[in-house]
């Protein structure tokens, strides 16, 4: 049998080829396993959440959770994992690992093994969280702001080393991804013909290595302010907790654009492809990543509004909040222009890729509503802001996340799944998350505190859609897993390029060979070249 | 050739360059590292100016010089000892990173004396006659007591490198051709040495 017609999957078997690989495509896959799993666990806490604020427990006459602080558990249990066990390593992880360098013609990244020792340190930070979560959990949210955090009686030695070995694994597959970008590439393939995802995983990578240090260290000093009594934060021995929520909030905003960037370059990827049309402004697109990678390093600050800080500073950084806001809506202007006069096809992922940008751009809205000072003041601490977030992170993020899975499902595992159970899935999830996340804001303009277990009856109502809503969305989105899990294993052969996509990766198998490519790719002029008459 | 050996055979592809921009990028994420305490020292030396003088005056100024130089010149024998390795010639470039080793030893066992000695005098972290200072002054020790362990962390850690590079060395795994292993420990122990050019004259020269 020529080796050649041999598949990843089928050059070894059994778990230690797997556990032991240093395959970009396996670790991948390793990462959807795991982040597929934590996005399930994560979901059924939300759920858990939202039946508690079903009912007003005035009227009800008692609690579902039985009190507050379980519900504050289960609150700190649903962000963590979503943040640091989904969205943060979901795009780059699966994706980034796996198609990063296929999308350059490169065999793996630069440093396959630290590759797997990433993936190690996210599974043993994974590990320390779950461990955390057996053993009597949290109650801090998951920002462990302090003095809170620096009193409180739960054990934060097992969440703050887990966020800190996820730290490692994020630092260490950014540098992977920035070195691949530039010693890796074929030879033709110059940095402005890279796929807009590999800009964006790019500019991940260089905002994985300048944000995460700091979280790192401020989660140490924490930890030595907890055990040690170093006096940093703490304002009885002359230190400052204000400092801690700098700190703190110097690495988190940067990490929404690790979170968002890559999804952001998926949409970049999707558009063109279902719209058979070369993207609208490549370069503008490209820089725009570089832009928001730069300026969203400055606004940290916003998250702080009500903390106690100088008016001047506010200002600022609500006026540079506002410009990191250019940039995002370059990108989209630029992908609605790109899909002017296209030949669009509304295969699945093209449906997800719709829905981000519209689920993004009233994300993006709304942020800027929570950048504007004066209003921030009204809102801060209300669901407006849990609305906001969740149509950008879960609106934008986790839709791409599953925009992505479904473009690429076919070259990943070579098989299909069924179109109309997608489409299906989509629009319940579509409905789902208006009713959940749109009342959010609405009940938060109405003043409706976040992170409360109870509220006065007069927000009974809309809290009763969104729970409703959360079912639908759940449901949407519950169906889709198992569907794509069952066709993972039984669904119809798929092509190399079922999409007639013009990337790298569809010019090889489906699913690629262990080198790659078995043959060397062609390099377009331009990353999604279709012909001119197409494109008209 | 199999392909997995073929695959093997590219994972196991010699890329200095990729290797040295892939520590630089390392060596970032430490700057920042140190960095932020250095922030936090600004900005709590902006609040306690004449707390911090005070702090100042209660370290051993020529513990500390003597430190530095140590550390100095165990960052220039380290250097030398990569330009040795260079130009082949291994049992020097062995000898001088052993002669590195005992340098940062030395400056472990000076940290010890100066740790030990503030220790007596009630100084330390978790003693209750620390509570008894004035705020800014307990700021002072908690953040010396941080940076300063730190960097003596780093210090061990380097040292433990460069005995791995060391026996790497022997062992002729890293020689003229194949340098980056050297190279970037060398780098690091740069890093380290650094550090400490900065946390000298904030923690003892500021008066």
């Amino acid at each position: 049998m020529n080796p050649d017609s041999k598949n990843f999957y089928e050059v070894a078997r059994g778990l230690t080829s797997w556990l032991f690989t240093t395959d970009h495509k396996r670790i991948g896959i390793l990462y959807l396993i795991c982040v597929m799993t934590f996005f399930v666990i994560a979901a059924l806490l939300g759920i858990t959440i939202r039946l508690e604020l079903f009912s007003s427990n005035s009227e009800a006459g008692g609690s579902l959770l039985g009190g507050g602080e379980i519900y504050n558990r289960i609150l700190t249990l649903h962000g963590v994992i979503m943040i640091f066990l989904f969205i943060i390593p979901a795009i780059p992880g699966v994706f980034g690992n796996f198609f990063l360098p296929i999308m350059i013609g490169a065999e793996d990244v630069s440093f396959p093994r630290i590759n797997l020792l990433s993936w190690y340190c996210y599974i043993i930070g994974a590990a320390l969280a779950l461990f955390a979560i057996l053993s009597g959990a949290i109650d801090t949210g998951w920002t462990f702001y302090v003095p809170y955090s620096a009193k409180t009686g739960a054990n934060l030695i097992l969440p703050l080393s887990a966020a800190y070995m996820l730290g490692w694994s994020s630092i260490l597959t950014g540098i992977n991804f920035i070195v691949t970008v530039h010693r890796l590439r074929a030879k033709e393939m110059k940095m402005f013909r890279m796929p807009l995802f590999v800009w964006a995983s790019y500019a991940t990578g260089w905002i994985q290595v300048i944000a995460t240090p700091v979280v790192g260290i401020t989660l140490i000093l924490l930890l030595l302010e907890r055990f040690l009594g170093i006096g940093i934060f703490d304002p009885t021995k002359g230190g400052d907790p204000i400092l801690y929520q700098h700190m703190f909030w110097i690495y988190s905003h940067p990490a929404v654009y690790v979170m968002v960037l890559p999804a952001m370059g998926v949409v970049s990827e999707i558009i063109p492809t279902f719209s058979r049309k070369t993207i609208f402004g490549y370069s503008f697109i490209a820089w725009s990543t570089m832009a928001i990678a730069a300026i969203g390093s400055l606004v940290w600050a916003h998250h702080m509004f009500t903390s106690g800080m100088a008016d001047e500073s506010r200002i600022l950084f609500s006026f540079l909040t506002f410009f990191v806001a250019v940039p995002s809506a370059v990108k989209i202007f630029n992908w609605l222009a790109t899909m002017y006069k296209g030949s669009i096809h509304l295969e699945p992922p093209m449906i997800f890729g719709l829905i981000f940008v519209l689920l993004f751009s009233i994300g993006g809205f709304t942020g800027l509503m929570n950048g504007t000072l004066s209003i921030d003041i009204h809102i801060h601490d209300t669901a407006f802001v849990v609305g906001h977030f969740h149509y950008t992170m879960f609106g934008g993020v986790g839709v791409m996340f599953f925009g992505a899975l479904l473009y690429w499902f076919p070259k990943m595992f070579g098989r299909n799944y069924n179109k109309k159970i997608i489409y299906l899935c989509g629009f319940l999830f579509f409905v789902g998350f208006n009713m959940l996340y749109g009342t959010m804001k609405w009940l938060g303009i109405q003043g409706m505190p976040r992170r409360y277990a109870d509220y006065v009856p007069e927000y009974e109502f809309w809290n009763r859609v969104a729970t409703v809503g959360s079912w639908v969305m759940v449901g949407g989105l519950f169906l889709m897993i198992f569907h794509l899990l069952y066709s993972v294993f039984k669904g119809s052969k798929a092509e190399d390029n079922p999409w007639e996509g013009t990337t790298l990766e569809w010019q090889t198998t489906s699913p690629p060979p262990l080198v790659n490519f078995n043959e060397p790719p062609q390099i377009p002029e331009k990353p999604y070249d279709y012909p001119e008459e197409v494109k008209s | 050739m199999s392909e997995l050996a073929a695959a093997e055979h590219g994972h196991d592809h010699y890329d200095p360059e990729a290797n040295k921009l892939g520590f630089w990028l390392f060596l970032f994420t430490e700057l920042l590292l140190f960095g932020t305490m250095f922030i936090a020292f600004a900005m709590y030396q902006d609040m306690y100016k004449i707390e911090f003088i005070e702090g100042t005056h209660h370290q051993n100024i020529i513990l500390g010089t003597v430190n530095t130089i140590v550390l100095l010149t165990s960052s220039l024998t380290m250097a030398l000892a990569i330009q040795a390795l260079r130009r082949g010639l291994k049992t020097l470039s062995i000898a001088y990173m052993a002669f590195t080793i005992v340098c940062s030893a030395g400056f472990c066992v000076i940290k010890f004396i100066e740790w030990s000695a503030k220790y007596h005098k009630g100084i330390f972290l978790l003693n209750e006659n620390m509570d008894t200072l004035p705020k800014g002054e307990q700021v002072y020790y908690g953040l010396y007591f941080t940076m300063t362990g730190f960097h003596a962390f780093h210090v061990l850690v380097g040292a433990l490198l460069i005995i791995w590079v060391m026996v790497a060395v022997a062992k002729g795994k890293v020689h003229a051709k194949r340098l980056s292993f050297i190279d970037n420990v060398g780098l690091f122990w740069h890093l380290v040495d650094l550090v400490w050019i900065f946390l000298f004259p904030l923690f003892y020269l500021i008066r």
